[in-house]
């Protein structure tokens, strides 16, 4: 017979026994430590997952703050060169005002030399024209040119009319001191004679008359007492040639200043 | 010459008596008991662990999915009983290897042993799934005509499944005997690599079987479902 009984029910038995012994100790433990490691491996998963999700996220929101940051950055910076280029061009105005304040001081200045060099040559050559005029007279002047003027002295004399007469005659009147005349020659007795007389009758025949000579004169003859005075002389007439150009440069001086200041506003 | 390790009694009185097949049977628990404290004493949930430790993690996950691909859903609640009918019977397929060992497999007792473990495991698990009534009306299917054959089916496939283990575990130790007495040298231990080659195609297909028959059982209900559905 195969097949023994005992054996068959006692193999029953070691087979139910071997399967709870290897439950107990083989499967179970086995299975618990597979689903311990898979539910770690998953947890880590699931950590992993959430770091990377946290990580997106804050990469995000540091995205977003670089494109707020660059766009600030952005902003200002056109803030500063807006106003950079505001100030600078403030600055390039005030400059430019200021040049042209430099500018027109300089001109004014400039303009003010070339005037006063223009004054200062007029005035050298108006000198040097008068001087070279004395002197050319000067040279001239000669006797019978002496002669002439005292001619011409004793003529003006004699031909004092009306109101000139009397109002020369009233100056002269009650003098005390002598009548001095100069002349730039000295003069003849014939001349002294005929001068004398002249005033005597223009005056009164008291009168006391001294003759002096003064080179200064160029070329005439001068009277003066008490302050009054009758005079002809070229040097007289050069003064007063001098006196009336003088007068006419400071009028066209006035109108060349009055006409810059009104260029400077225009 | 022994047909079977039944016949190697060590001790006996009167009904009881201890046999090779009792003996050995012990020594294969034995080495998988402690084999299997040995490792699980100290198992590690890290992703580094021992070598022993992922031998035990491949062999039962290897037999979970076996379970799974067969069609049990649930294969947690059938790898007690499945893989420890792989596992018994693997060893004493390997356990011929060594000199003097009587695989317990090689008697028909043993085989028989397991066949009624079959035999009542394939029911209990198709009433725990699909509760009693609905189970054995599975046997009156498609008609009540069915019954007597589908229950002499059930019989049968019982006695099959032992017999063939048996005839073949016995026949690997039987022929190697033989061999033993008529080439001593080489042959042998080319009989001995088909042994183990077949030993461990025999383990694999008791326990496919088994799973198979326990997983018809329990699908019952989801085949007439679908058959109903599919008209």
């Amino acid at each position: 017979m195969l097949i023994d009984w005992f054996t068959v029910i006692a193999q029953l038995v070691n087979f139910l026994l071997l399967v709870w012994l290897l439950k107990r100790f083989l499967y179970q433990p086995i299975l618990s430590t597979i689903d311990a490691r898979e539910k770690r491996i998953a947890d880590e998963f699931a950590d992993a997952d959430a770091k990377r999700t946290q990580a997106e996220q804050q990469g995000e929101l540091y995205r977003h703050k670089n494109q707020v940051f660059d766009q600030q950055r952005m902003e200002k910076m056109n803030k500063v060169s807006a106003e950079s280029s505001a100030e600078k061009a403030r600055l390039l105005a005030a400059v430019r005002e200021e040049a042209n304040a430099l500018r027109t001081k300089l001109l004014q200045a400039l303009q003010d030399e070339q005037r006063s060099l223009q004054v200062t040559l007029r005035d050298r050559a108006q000198q040097e024209i008068f001087e070279i005029a004395r002197k050319t007279l000067k040279d001239l002047a000669d006797a019978p040119l002496e002669t002439s003027m005292v001619a011409v002295f004793i003529r003006r004399l004699r031909e004092l009319t009306g109101p000139e007469k009397a109002h020369f005659q009233a100056g002269f009147k009650d003098i005390e001191s002598p009548v001095i005349v100069r002349s730039a020659f000295d003069l003849s007795e014939q001349q002294r004679g005929l001068i004398s007389e002249a005033i005597t009758a223009l005056i009164n025949p008291s009168v006391k008359i001294q003759f002096e000579t003064a080179p200064e004169l160029i070329s005439g003859i001068e009277m003066n007492a008490n302050g009054q005075k009758v005079a002809w002389s070229i040097a007289d007439y050069l003064t007063t040639l001098t006196q009336r150009v003088n007068q006419v440069m400071q009028s066209r001086d006035e109108q060349n200043t009055e006409q810059g200041s009104h260029d400077k506003h225009l | 010459m022994h047909l079977s390790p039944d016949q190697i009694v060590y001790w006996q009185m009167g009904f009881l008596k201890l046999n090779a097949t009792i003996v050995f049977t012990w020594l294969v628990i034995l080495l998988l008991v402690v084999m299997s404290v040995l490792v699980t004493r100290h198992l590690s949930t890290n992703l580094q662990r021992s070598r022993w430790q992922n031998l035990l993690e491949v062999v039962v996950i290897t037999i979970n999915k076996q379970i799974e691909e067969v069609g049990l859903s649930q294969p947690h609640k059938y790898l007690g009983f499945l893989g420890s009918l792989f596992l018994f019977i693997a060893v004493c397929a390997l356990g011929t290897m060594i000199p003097g060992f009587e695989p317990p497999t090689g008697s028909l007792s043993t085989t028989a042993a397991l066949a009624l473990c079959v035999l009542v495991a394939v029911p209990l698990f198709g009433i725990q799934e699909q509760g009693l009534a609905r189970y054995l009306s599975t046997y009156a299917k498609p008609t009540i005509i069915m019954l007597p054959f589908n229950i002499i089916s059930e019989v049968s496939r019982t006695l099959a499944l032992a017999v063939r283990l048996f005839g073949n575990m016995m026949s690997g130790a039987m022929i190697l005997a033989i061999l033993l007495t008529i080439t001593p040298f080489l042959f042998p231990i080319v009989m001995t690599l088909l042994g183990l080659l077949t030993g461990i195609v025999q383990a694999y297909i008791f326990f496919i079987l088994a799973t198979v028959y326990i997983a018809a059982a329990t699908r019952t209900q989801e085949f007439s479902a679908r058959d109903i559905a599919q008209p």
